[in-house]
């Protein structure tokens, strides 16, 4: 399959929509360790991607990434909005500077990843997304092309999601709780399992 | 009149980034620019990358400007705000690792005396080392 600006558009429109779904849950997560408003802040963020929606489909792949990024980067807020905005930003880059869709995609991911890292100045373990962008990638990098790369990424994302939960916080919000940090899921990891749920099952509808 | 370097602060709460500003102004006096930014676009505590852009631009200097945040996420937001001024600003921006308070009025001091943003950060910097 390739991703054209109709597909990419679908991927876009769903994961928005579920992010939107989910941000009670988001909030209810994020009331336990954090400052409680990463479900609103997602909300608004992927409202305003939706808003953009129609733009973005009229653009090249790479920019419609960028646009998606920096949209998140103005209306997110939180410390999630450059985190999530900068992962769209350097996807969009990579693509931008030459990588395809879908034959590079753990390529793209990784440059990803490797911002939201340089952003957050953070690394797995941390309980933060990163737990779940971390494993998604490394799906992608060991199981490109095979026939069940969409279930595999969608299980390690919800194993990365769950990791979280006796990990003990050192960045972020949550960190200031020391140890009672443990035994709560990251709201962070959530949404970024939620992202990518959301493209498995678009993917996997359009396949 | 003596081109300053600006002071941005970047609090999660507006009211205690217009609180630091007041002590800025009242202790350092109006030669140095001072812009503030707080709380998200719902009104509730938060930091947002917009309200930052638009105090760097009220704070603008060509000396520069120099950002004092209060927790992480104002922090991050800060630095993502720098990163969207267009190339040729964006050099003349930073964000001091200083507590947000002591470490406006110590800038916002520094910056009075015509000192160069590395200056200013330094001083506000210092407040940090352990």
């Amino acid at each position: 399959m390739t991703i054209d600006s109709e597909t990419l558009k679908s991927l876009v429109q769903a994961a928005a929509e579920r992010v939107i779904a989910s941000a009670p849950e988001l909030t209810t997560l994020d009331q336990a360790i954090g400052d409680g408003d990463h479900g609103a802040n997602m909300k608004r963020g992927f409202e305003a991607v939706l808003g953009k929606l129609d733009a973005i489909g009229t653009l090249p792949t790479g920019d419609a990434l960028k646009t998606i990024g920096k949209t998140l980067v103005m209306t997110v807020g939180g410390a999630s909005g450059p985190l999530y905005g900068s992962f769209f930003m350097a996807a969009g880059d990579a693509i931008g500077q030459g990588k395809q869709l879908p034959e590079d995609l753990a390529e793209v991911m990784s440059r990803g990843v490797d911002a939201v890292c340089a952003r957050g100045r953070a690394t797995r373990g941390e309980k933060t997304m990163l737990d779940v962008l971390f494993p998604v990638l490394e799906t992608l990098q060991a199981h490109a092309g095979e026939p069940d790369l969409i279930e595999r990424v969608r299980l390690a994302a919800s194993a990365g999601v769950e990791s979280t939960t006796p990990m003990q916080a050192t960045k972020g919000r949550a960190s200031f709780l020391g140890a009672r940090s443990i035994g709560h899921r990251d709201p962070g990891a959530q949404s970024s399992c939620v992202l990518v749920h959301s493209v498995c099952n678009t993917l996997e509808v359009l396949q | 009149m003596m081109d300053t370097v600006g002071i941005v602060i970047v609090s999660h709460s507006r009211d205690v980034a217009k609180g630091t500003a007041d002590m800025v102004r009242q202790m350092v006096g109006s030669e140095v620019k001072v812009a503030f930014c707080g709380g998200n676009p719902d009104g509730g505590l938060g930091t947002n990358v917009p309200s930052i852009i638009a105090a760097i631009d009220a704070a603008w200097s060509p000396k520069g400007v120099a950002i004092l945040v209060d927790l992480g996420g104002a922090e991050t937001n800060s630095e993502m705000a720098v990163e969207m001024l267009d190339e040729h600003r964006r050099p003349l921006v930073v964000v001091c690792n200083a507590p947000i308070v002591e470490g406006a009025v110590m800038a916002a001091t520094e910056a009075a005396g015509g000192s160069s943003l590395d200056e200013v950060r330094a001083v506000a910097e210092e407040l940090s080392a352990e």
